[in-house]
């Protein structure tokens, strides 16, 4: 991996444009007037500006992977609108818009490679370039020697890093990743942590981030939304002055648990609100 | 120190044929059984070699092949799309799959009559036979496979702009491709015991057909000698299929 410290300044601190606009959406599950409706999202708005890393942090079920499914188009919601670079989305547009999942979206019956070509193949990429990419891209989080094989023959930590690098070598200037590192163990997840916010800093992508850990949305953050308990709205925003790419020691700083002791106080009545809801159910899509 | 015998499963599998072998040749010797039951084994392996040196042997052959390949190509035809179909939607779904895995607990057979009626007593009604039954395994492997996709692999279509095509080609088929290949293993073996059943029950031609004739002119080495080319067939098939699966499960 390449260590350069290409260190990116905050975005908000040149006021960098609005790269993702998300104006009142409200997304319920439902008819409205049934007492079975759920609402999942209740007037969100927020801007995300360019090259910004963004952190959706809460509890679960409180809607942050709905929200970020309505961002990249896979889901409609019920009201309200969100634009990327001042246009409406309204279906997913792989040509702007690339996701995360979490590892186990890579497709098993395909190569490594072949996961990439897929993806290439329908941002309308052409073939002679499918290789090139998909080697840079594993270049990027040191799986060269993995483009032939099949993901089952990876171990998770591995997978994950492939799969990033799949997000990341669709070339999109909009990355969305929904708790791409929930399946890591925690030694891994740091790790993993420490590369993305290297490799994000010489890309300067912009990102919207879900999470439920701490620790990893302040790490990697240039502002995180704090999201109540269902129905989700957006309680609070902190912001991260910390340049990138960040290095383990930032987690040793006092104003690293100071954040993070500020988000999970803030957080905290919404967890236990969440924890004794009826019907907790997890991410609702 | 003695090495412990190594016992492995195929030598206990090769002991298990020695067994049975040696088993027929006891009851042969001793009388226990009467020999209209269970010929003598050399008197069916004279009366195999007679049988595999005449032309009635490999026409009847060939006639129960066409039909089960027949019977499998159109269960294939119809099971797979029909799965695929019924599980569009979610609705469809719940609504159609207790329809198609009750009528598959239906026996079949009871509809023989029908079918001789329908399509006559030369291959067509044995073909027919053997598809209706052959159609279900594949049909209920599909739905089950098309209906149990991740739905995470979706939303990554999904995200990556993938089309409806494009989906079913790169996504939904290959997910859904273990489970169907195993309705498509089951639905083989079953179009085969059907076919061969249903030439037994009522037919002009066919192995099964030769099967029912030799019973009747109380030829039982004759007989024997002619289920012995079945299980000689079905194992040969058998260890085809499973080549075929591993190959392309491997894939």
């Amino acid at each position: 991996m390449n260590l350069a410290h290409t260190s990116r300044r905050s975005a908000r601190a040149y006021e960098a444009p609005v790269a993702i606009a998300v104006r009142n959406i409200s997304q319920r599950y439902g008819d409205a007037d049934s007492p079975q409706s759920v609402v999942a999202l209740d007037n969100v708005s927020l801007d995300v500006r360019r090259g910004e890393f963004l952190c959706l942090l809460g509890p679960s079920g409180c809607g942050k992977s709905t929200l970020l499914n309505i961002i990249g188009g896979l889901v409609q919601a019920s009201e309200g609108e969100v634009s990327v670079g001042g246009a409406v989305v309204r279906r997913p547009s792989p040509e702007k818009i690339a996701f995360v999942f979490q590892e186990s979206t890579l497709f098993p019956w395909y190569s490594v490679a072949e996961n990439f070509s897929i993806a290439f193949k329908y941002r309308g990429i052409g073939r002679s370039e499918w290789r090139d990419r998909t080697m840079v891209a594993l270049k990027s989080v040191g799986m060269t020697d993995f483009a032939d094989h099949y993901p089952d023959q990876l171990s998770i930590g591995m997978r994950q890093r492939v799969n990033l690098a799949r997000g990341i070598a669709a070339g999109t200037e909009i990355l969305l990743m929904d708790e791409p590192f929930a399946a890591l163990d925690e030694q891994s997840r740091m790790v993993l942590g420490e590369d993305l916010s290297i490799l994000l800093a010489q890309t300067g992508k912009t990102i919207v981030f879900v999470t439920h850990s701490l620790a990893e949305a302040v790490f990697l953050s240039d502002r995180i939304a704090l999201m109540s308990a269902r129905p989700g709205r957006v309680k609070s925003i902190i912001d991260v002055d910390e340049p990138h790419p960040r290095l383990p020691g930032f987690m040793l700083e006092q104003r690293f648990s100071d954040l993070r002791n500020a988000c999970y106080a803030s957080l905290h009545d919404e967890i236990r609100q969440a924890m004794t809801a009826t019907g907790c159910a997890g991410s609702a899509r | 120190m003695k090495q412990r015998p190594h016992l492995t499963p195929r030598l206990i599998q090769f002991a298990f044929l020695a067994l049975t072998i040696a088993a027929w040749f006891v009851i042969d010797t001793t009388g226990a059984i009467s020999p209209l039951f269970l010929p003598p084994m050399e008197s069916v392996w004279r009366a195999f070699l007679a049988l595999v040196q005449t032309a009635i042997f490999w026409s009847a052959v060939r006639v129960t092949l066409t039909t089960i390949l027949q019977a499998y190509i159109i269960a294939i035809l119809l099971g797979i799309p029909a799965g695929y179909l019924v599980t569009r939607s979610r609705f469809l779904t719940a609504l159609l799959e207790p329809i198609v895995s009750g009528l598959f607990a239906i026996p079949i057979t009871l509809f023989f009559p029908l079918f001789i009626l329908l399509f006559g007593i030369g291959t067509g009604s044995k073909i027919a036979y053997g598809a209706a039954y052959g159609f279900f395994p594949i049909a209920l492997n599909t739905i089950a496979g098309f209906s149990n996709v991740n739905p995470r692999f979706l939303d990554a279509a999904q995200s990556m702009g993938l089309s409806r095509l494009g989906t079913l080609r790169h996504v939904l088929f290959p997910a859904a491709f273990p489970v169907i290949l195993t309705g498509l293993r089951i639905a083989f073996f079953i179009s085969f015991a059907s076919v061969l059943g249903g030439e037994t029950i009522s037919s002009v031609s066919g192995v099964g057909r030769n099967i029912a004739l030799a019973a009747e002119l109380m030829e039982p080495a004759r007989m024997f000698a002619w289920m012995a080319a079945v299980i000689a067939t079905a194992l040969a098939l058998n260890a085809l299929v499973s080549r075929l699966e591993s190959r392309m499960r491997g894939s």
